[in-house]
C-alpha cells in the first residue's frame, strides 16, 4: 500500500488536489437568489412595549387567557390553544381554591381527618409531575409544561364539584345530600378525565395510549375521593 | 483524474489480498451461537433436569442475553436511559399482569414474560393503585361496619395514605434489593445456573402485588371468614409465582439455605397481606344482643363482644 502510494506520487510529482482550483460552475447552471439583510425597521421602540401599558391591561390580558382556557376545558374540542400557550396560573388558582375548600374537614384528632392544605397541594402537583414524566418516558411528544398545564386546568370540573358539594352540605348531610354529591362528583370526574385525555391522547404512541390514560384516571379518582369524603365538622 | 486512484478505499482490497497471500491464516467467523452444546452439557451433568430447559427458555436465552447487552447503551444521566425501562406496549403489560395472576406450573415468569425487557411501569403503577385501593377500601369497609352506631362520626382517615404508601413501596423496592444482594452473595459462593438482575426482581415483585388489588376491594365485605379465604387464595396465587421464579435461582445451593430463602419470600408476602388487613380494616364486630342484666346497685350493663 505504501509502495503504491509512493509510486503514484513519484510518477505524478504534483499534490493530490491540484486540479480542484480549476473547477468552476459553468454558465448554463443559473445561480440566483437574494442575499439581503433585512433592514431593522422594527426597532424595539416602535413595537408596542408592554412595559408602558396600564397595569389593568396586563392583568386583564392574563385573566382573559386563563378564562379562555377554562372555556376550552369545559367544552373540550380538538383545539390546540391549551397546548400552544401554556400557563400555570390557572392550575395554581384551581389547586389553591380546591385545597382551601377542603379545609375544615378534620376530625377531633388531626390524624384521622381529611387532607391538610399541604397534602392536597402536594398530591395535585406531584401527581401531575409524575403523570407527565410517565407519559414522556413512554414516548410521548408533548412537552413537560404543556402536560402540566393540561392536567392542572382539567381539575376545573372537580373544583366546581367541590363548590357544589359544600353548598349541598350547607343544606344538610343526610342520605339525599350524599346521593346528590355522589352523582355530581362522578359526573365531574368523568368530565375531567375525558377532557384531559382529549387533549393528551394524541401525543402518545398509538399502542401505549391505555398506559398513559390509566394514571390520569387514577389521579382524578384520588381527587374525587378527597372531594366526596369531605365531611364538615 | 490521476488522483482518483489514491482516493479509492483500500480496506476491502487488503483483506482479500491478505487472505489470498496467506490462506492458512485462522479466521474467526461470528454467527449465531447454537444451543446444542449447552443442552448436551447439561444433559451430561444432570439427567433429571428436563424442567430446566422450560424454565430457562434455552431456545432463545442466548439471543436475549446478547440483546440485553446491546439495549441499554445510553449513559445513565440521559433521559433515554430511563426510557428503556418504559419500553412496553399495552398488550405486554396486560400479558405480564395475566402471567402474575394465573401461574402456569413449570413456567418461569421472568423467562416467559419479561424476557430481558424489565419495565418499571408495572411495578410503580401497580403499587400506586394498591396504595389507594387499600386506603379507599379500608375507609369504605369501616364506614359500613360502624354505620348504624349513634356515636360514630365518619372520618376520611387521610393520614393512612402516607402510611400505606411507605409500606407498599418499601416492600416493593427494599425486599427485592435485599433478595438481589443475597442472591449475588450466594452466586459468588455457589455457581448458579440462573441469576436475575435487580430490575427483573423488582418487576416480578411489582407484578406479583397485582392480585392484592381485587383482594383489597373484596375485603370491604365485613365477614372474617371471607377475608381470610381471600388472603389465602391471593397468597397462594402470587406466592406460587414468586416461588416458581426464585426456586431455580437457589436450587443449586445448600438445601437448607434454598428452603430458607423461598420460605422467607413467602413469609414476607404473607406478612404484607395480613398486616394490611389488620391495620387498615377494622374487625367486623359481632354484636350479641344480650338482655339487660340488673347489677347489684341497679345500673344496667350491656356487653358487647368484639
Amino acid at each position: 500500500m505504501a509502495a503504491a502510494e509512493g509510486s503514484g506520487v513519484g510518477g505524478a510529482a504534483k499534490p493530490l488536489f491540484a486540479g480542484l482550483s480549476d473547477v468552476s460552475i459553468s454558465e448554463d447552471i443559473p445561480v440566483e437568489g437574494e442575499i439581503t439583510v433585512p433592514v431593522g425597521s422594527q426597532s424595539p421602540d416602535e413595537d408596542y412595549s408592554t412595559l408602558d401599558e396600564p397595569v389593568r391591561d396586563t392583568i386583564m390580558r392574563d385573566l382573559k387567557a386563563v378564562g379562555k382556557k377554562f372555556v376550552h376545558v369545559m367544552y373540550p374540542k380538538k383545539s390546540s390553544a391549551l397546548l400552544r400557550d401554556w400557563d400555570l396560573w390557572g392550575p395554581l388558582v384551581l389547586c389553591v381554591s380546591l385545597a382551601l375548600m377542603l379545609q375544615d374537614g378534620s376530625a377531633d384528632s388531626k390524624d384521622d381527618g381529611g387532607p391538610q392544605f399541604a397534602e392536597v397541594f402536594v398530591i395535585i402537583w406531584f401527581g401531575a409531575v409524575v403523570i407527565t414524566l410517565n407519559s414522556k418516558l413512554l414516548g410521548g411528544t408533548i412537552s413537560f409544561f404543556q402536560s402540566l398545564c393540561v392536567l392542572g386546568y382539567c381539575v376545573l370540573p372537580l373544583t366546581v364539584a367541590m363548590l357544589v358539594c359544600r353548598l349541598v352540605l350547607l343544606a344538610g348531610s343526610g342520605t339525599v345530600s350524599f346521593i346528590v354529591r355522589l352523582i355530581v362528583v362522578i359526573a365531574m370526574f368523568g368530565w375531567s378525565t375525558l377532557a384531559s385525555t382529549a387533549f393528551l391522547a394524541d401525543s402518545q404512541p398509538p399502542n401505549r395510549k391505555a398506559l398513559v390514560v390509566y394514571p390520569i384516571f387514577l389521579f382524578y379518582f384520588v381527587i374525587s375521593w378527597m372531594i366526596l369524603t369531605f365531611t364538615p365538622q | 483524474m490521476a488522483a482518483a486512484d489514491d482516493l479509492k478505499f483500500q480496506e476491502f482490497d487488503d483483506a482479500a489480498n491478505l487472505l489470498a497471500a496467506n490462506p492458512d491464516a485462522t479466521t474467526i467467523s461470528i454467527d449465531e451461537p447454537s444451543a446444542v452444546p449447552k443442552n448436551k452439557h447439561s444433559h451430561l451433568q444432570q439427567s433429571g433436569r428436563e424442567e430446566d430447559d422450560e424454565l430457562l427458555g434455552t431456545d432463545d436465552s442466548d439471543k436475549t442475553e446478547l440483546l440485553a447487552g446491546q439495549k441499554k447503551s445510553a449513559p445513565f444521566w440521559t433521559f433515554e436511559y430511563y426510557q428503556t425501562f418504559f419500553d412496553v406496549d399495552t398488550y405486554q403489560v396486560l400479558d405480564r399482569i395475566k402471567g402474575s395472576v394465573f401461574p402456569v406450573p413449570g413456567k418461569n415468569f421472568v423467562r416467559l414474560y419479561i424476557r430481558s425487557n424489565p419495565d418499571l411501569y408495572g411495578p410503580f403503577w401497580i403499587c400506586a393503585t394498591l396504595v389507594f385501593a387499600i386506603v379507599v377500601s379500608g375507609n369504605l369497609s369501616n364506614f359500613f361496619i360502624h354505620l348504624g352506631k349513634p356515636t360514630y362520626h365518619y372520618v376520611p382517615e387521610f393520614r393512612k395514605v402516607s402510611i400505606a404508601a411507605t409500606t407498599i413501596y418499601a416492600y416493593a423496592w427494599l425486599v427485592p434489593l435485599a433478595l438481589w444482594g443475597f442472591l449475588m452473595w450466594r452466586n459468588s459462593k455457589v455457581m448458579n445456573i440462573v441469576s436475575y438482575s435487580f430490575l427483573e426482581i423488582v418487576c416480578v415483585y411489582g407484578y406479583s402485588l397485582f392480585i392484592y388489588i381485587p383482594t383489597a376491594i373484596l375485603w370491604i365485605i365485613p365477614q372474617k371468614v371471607v377475608r381470610w379465604v381471600l388472603v389465602m387464595f391471593s397468597l397462594c396465587l402470587s406466592g406460587s409465582v414468586l416461588v416458581m421464579t426464585f426456586w431455580p435461582a437457589v436450587r443449586d445451593d445448600n438445601r437448607r439455605i434454598a428452603l430458607a430463602t423461598v420460605g422467607t419470600i413467602v413469609l414476607l408476602h404473607a406478612l404484607l397481606a395480613v398486616g394490611c388487613l389488620a391495620y387498615f380494616f377494622d374487625a367486623p364486630e359481632l354484636d350479641f344482643p344480650t338482655p339487660n342484666i340488673p347489677a347489684h346497685n341497679g345500673t344496667t350493663v350491656i356487653t358487647k363482644i368484639q
